[in-house]
């Protein structure tokens, strides 16, 4: 019985409603329909239609008609779960079994992983919108996002076929170069909000304003004026890193499929190929995440107080902050279909030769300015 | 339900009979720590079934040996078999991309062997095909390359004006994809009612795609990184290699058949022949973009003065006579029939033409000893040529430097493997 007693019931439930809350009921299916999202959208700017058919076949469970909502091919991503579950899961003779069958799930994971410190709203019934608010966030989501490397260089070796060890050769390199640019321009934030805690990096952000629109206080003071430039720099740097951590264009080296054919999961079908492609979209998700809650005030919107106040401003602040995190997502499908693809050495050129340094510079001009407007 | 795998010996002669491929690596090579990278013949960069074995050092290609030939189908020999007027729908086959400018270069080939000139409204017809084919066959070349390099954008905004080209085929011809327009002697047909100024309009509207091109791809920074300094091919490498096209003129070498050896009255359209300066892959893109434009310019000036007259040449014997008055005139039904089972009474004698088709020099040799089949037939293809500089500029350059090269050098393997 002192067992049972205890054990905290409170936060065991709450944690394993958000856990559900978010990765099932929000992420997964925000990765879904930003594939969709994704296919929409290039054909929009490639002026063609993309999937506008599939609705959802309503007449098969006694309805009359079938439900093709407004847009049409919202269905598709349904669809395509079931077809990728549906599909013969081939496992070629030559490869190395147990690293090709442990290659997608380590893609996947850390991706999913790495949600589990993001503060996805403020507070809604009195349960901070946290799964587990650690005083290391920031720490954790990049130590957990470089497991991800892993699951790309084991595909890539695992398949024992050249074409793949070439990919995972490259995302090998390209990721750890590129992890370091993303950790060095993530200091300032850390300098200016004075913790690695995401929560309180939004706290922060909340009372003195974005990070990147000091405005959104409704005051504007010298050392936000200063803290300007170095914010903006560092919000570029992240983004570019970040878009090479998650393997796209321009970066999708490791799975340029005009050189590679498919880069790192060449060998892989059905659902196996399904989590590589998951993983790479859940990363997507989690890196513009961080990306809102680093420099775009997470939760926060201007004039809208937090959920202390009611479970519909809690509700609210999640609904801004997926909203945000779309924006950026949005961003990235965009550049995706619009820039060509770098070379290899220029993306390390790229990488050590001005990002990094401009994230290293970055970091002492941001600590001048702290200091002198002390 | 048993089954077994069973090793199969399939004798891979091209990687077998090159010796020197393995002599090379044994001798270089002694730590063993280079790669041999089979890049297609199923390739999504090689467009076709162009076979490139790489020897990699890295992502640094030592050694590339291109293989060709998997797409054969002995054209040469089967015009050996047929009189000239059948062979017209092979000619569709060999750049797939620019049909009807291969019909052409094919019919002035034959009808320079018959001592025959179009009329003006035939020649203006066919000037509209071969520009109207430059167009089609640019768009792609730029799009797949700027595919390749990764911006899949570009390439389906060309694809898009392209299939306006295949309207417009359609239109002419009847066929959208392999038109077999020309006949030995003039065309299958005049150009339809509505035809000119579909034309005119399909030019006011692919000038603003090739812009939208340019200003997607031009400046842009990576595009340029990815291409400035990237295979290049040298003036005397281009010469020595007997490239033609885009691909040779991108080299800084002034050869435009079309301005060189004048056909179809080319000599009286007013168009600049874009020559590049480094031979490189940018310059290879700029060129293409620039000759567009060139051809747009063409096309204005023959729609400006699109003549009026007969479209084929008056031979009865030898060119089919209208239908009309086929089905009402004793001589022309015989003739109809004549020139349709046996072909045109070509003289005997050989002749050779090239015609600047998209690609470079599309060239007809053509050997006959008299009557409708030719003795032998030699197609001289440009994509064959330009093909053959590969091992000579890939070794030095990166594994994506590699589909840069080969999306800039815009190679149709239906017209390199015949």
């Amino acid at each position: 019985m002192a067992l049972l007693d205890s054990i905290p019931w409170f936060l065991v439930f709450t944690s394993l409603g958000k856990t559900i809350f978010l990765v099932f009921l929000v992420v997964l299916p925000m990765v879904s329909y930003t594939v969709y999202a994704e296919r929409r959208v290039s054909a929009l700017i490639q002026d063609r239609l993309g999937p506008n058919r599939t609705g959802f076949p309503l007449t098969l469970l006694g309805f009359k008609k079938d439900f093709s909502p407004f847009l049409g091919g919202l269905g598709q991503p349904i669809a395509d779960a079931a077809k990728f579950i549906l599909k013969e899961d081939l496992t070629p003779g030559h490869v190395n079994k147990p690293y090709f069958w442990l290659a997608p799930a380590l893609a996947m994971m850390p991706a999913l992983i790495t949600l589990s410190a993001l503060p996805f709203g403020s507070e809604f019934m009195g349960v901070k919108m946290v799964v587990a608010d650690i005083n290391v966030g920031l720490l954790f989501m990049f130590a957990i996002s470089s497991v991800g490397v892993y699951g790309i260089v084991l595909a890539g070796w695992a398949s024992n076929s050249k074409y793949p060890f070439l990919g995972g050769i490259r995302s090998t390199s390209q990721m750890i170069s590129y992890e370091l640019c993303m950790g060095l321009s993530a200091v300032p934030v850390l300098l200016v909000a004075g913790s690695t805690s995401l929560s309180k990096i939004i706290d922060y952000q909340v009372h003195e304003g974005w990070l990147l629109l000091p405005i959104t206080d409704g005051k504007l003071n010298l050392r936000e004026l200063l803290l300007f430039l170095p914010m903006v720099l560092a919000f570029i740097t992240f983004t570019i890193s970040m878009f090479a951590e998650t393997n796209r264009l321009p970066f999708d080296l490791p799975e340029s499929e005009s050189e590679l054919v498919a880069g790192y999961h060449t060998e892989y079908s059905s659902m196996k190929f399904a989590l590589f492609f998951l993983g790479e979209y859940t990363a997507m998700i989690a890196g513009s995440a961080l990306t809102v809650v680093l420099f775009l005030g997470g939760w926060h919107l201007p004039f809208i107080p937090d959920g202390s106040h009611g479970p519909i401003w809690g509700a609210i602040n999640i609904a801004s902050f997926f909203g945000k995190v779309a924006v950026l997502l949005f961003f990235f499908i965009w550049v995706r279909w619009t820039l060509p693809r770098f070379r290899y050495d220029q993306l390390m050129k790229l990488g050590w030769l001005y990002l990094f340094e401009i994230a290293l510079v970055n970091i002492f001009l941001t600590a001048g300015i702290l200091a002198f407007t002390h | 339900m048993a089954f077994s795998t069973k090793e199969f010996s399939a004798p891979d002669t091209i990687a077998k009979s090159h010796g020197a491929l393995e002599k090379a690596s044994q001798t270089q090579d002694l730590l063993g720590e280079k790669l041999i990278l089979n890049m297609g013949p199923s390739h999504p960069a090689t467009h076709g079934v162009l076979r490139l074995i790489l020897e990699m050092d890295g992502e640094v290609v030592t050694k590339a040996i291109p293989d060709i030939g998997y797409l054969h189908r002995g054209d040469e020999k089967i015009a050996e078999n047929m009189h000239y007027n059948q062979f017209v729908p092979y000619t569709d086959r060999l750049d797939y991309l620019a049909p009807l400018a291969n019909n052409v270069a094919y019919a002035l080939a034959v009808e320079k062997l018959m001592g025959w000139t179009l009329p003006p409204r035939g020649q203006a017809i066919r000037v509209i095909c071969c520009e109207l084919a430059r167009i089609s066959s640019h768009l792609l070349g730029v799009g797949c390359m700027a595919m390749d390099i990764g911006a899949m954008t570009v390439f389906l905004h060309t694809f898009t004006e392209r299939e306006k080209v295949y309207n417009l085929c359609e239109m002419l011809s009847g066929a959208r994809f392999t038109t077999s327009y020309t006949r030995v002697g003039g065309q299958t047909r005049d150009v339809p009612p509505g035809f000119l100024a579909a034309v005119r309009k399909f030019i006011d509207e692919v000038l603003p795609v090739v812009d939208d091109v340019d200003s997607l791809l031009t400046r842009n920074r990576i595009f340029v990184d990815r291409c400035r300094d990237v295979g290049v091919i040298t003036k005397e490498q281009a010469i020595a290699y007997a490239l033609s096209g885009p691909n040779l003129r991108a080299s800084g070498v002034d050869h435009d058949l079309r301005k060189r050896q004048p056909y179809l009255g080319y000599e009286t359209y007013d168009f600049e022949v874009p020559i590049g300066s480094i031979g490189d892959c940018y310059d290879r893109y700029l060129c293409r973009m620039e000759e567009m434009r060139q051809s747009v310019g063409i096309l204005r000036q023959v729609l400006d003065r699109f003549p009026d007259g007969p479209i084929n040449v008056e031979d009865a014997k030898n060119f089919a006579p209208p239908k009309t008055t086929v089905l009402t005139k004793m001589e022309e039904l015989i003739h109809h029939f004549i020139v349709h089972t046996e072909g045109p009474d070509v003289p005997a004698g050989e002749v050779y033409f090239g015609a600047e088709n998209p690609k470079g020099e599309l060239g007809f040799y053509i050997n006959s000893k008299g009557g409708g089949t030719p003795h032998r037939m030699k197609i001289r293809s440009p994509s064959f040529v330009n093909l053959s500089v590969l091992s000579e500029i890939l070794p030095g350059s990166m594994m994506s430097d590699v589909v840069a090269i080969l999306g800039s050098l815009d190679f149709v393997m239906g017209e390199c493997d015949r």
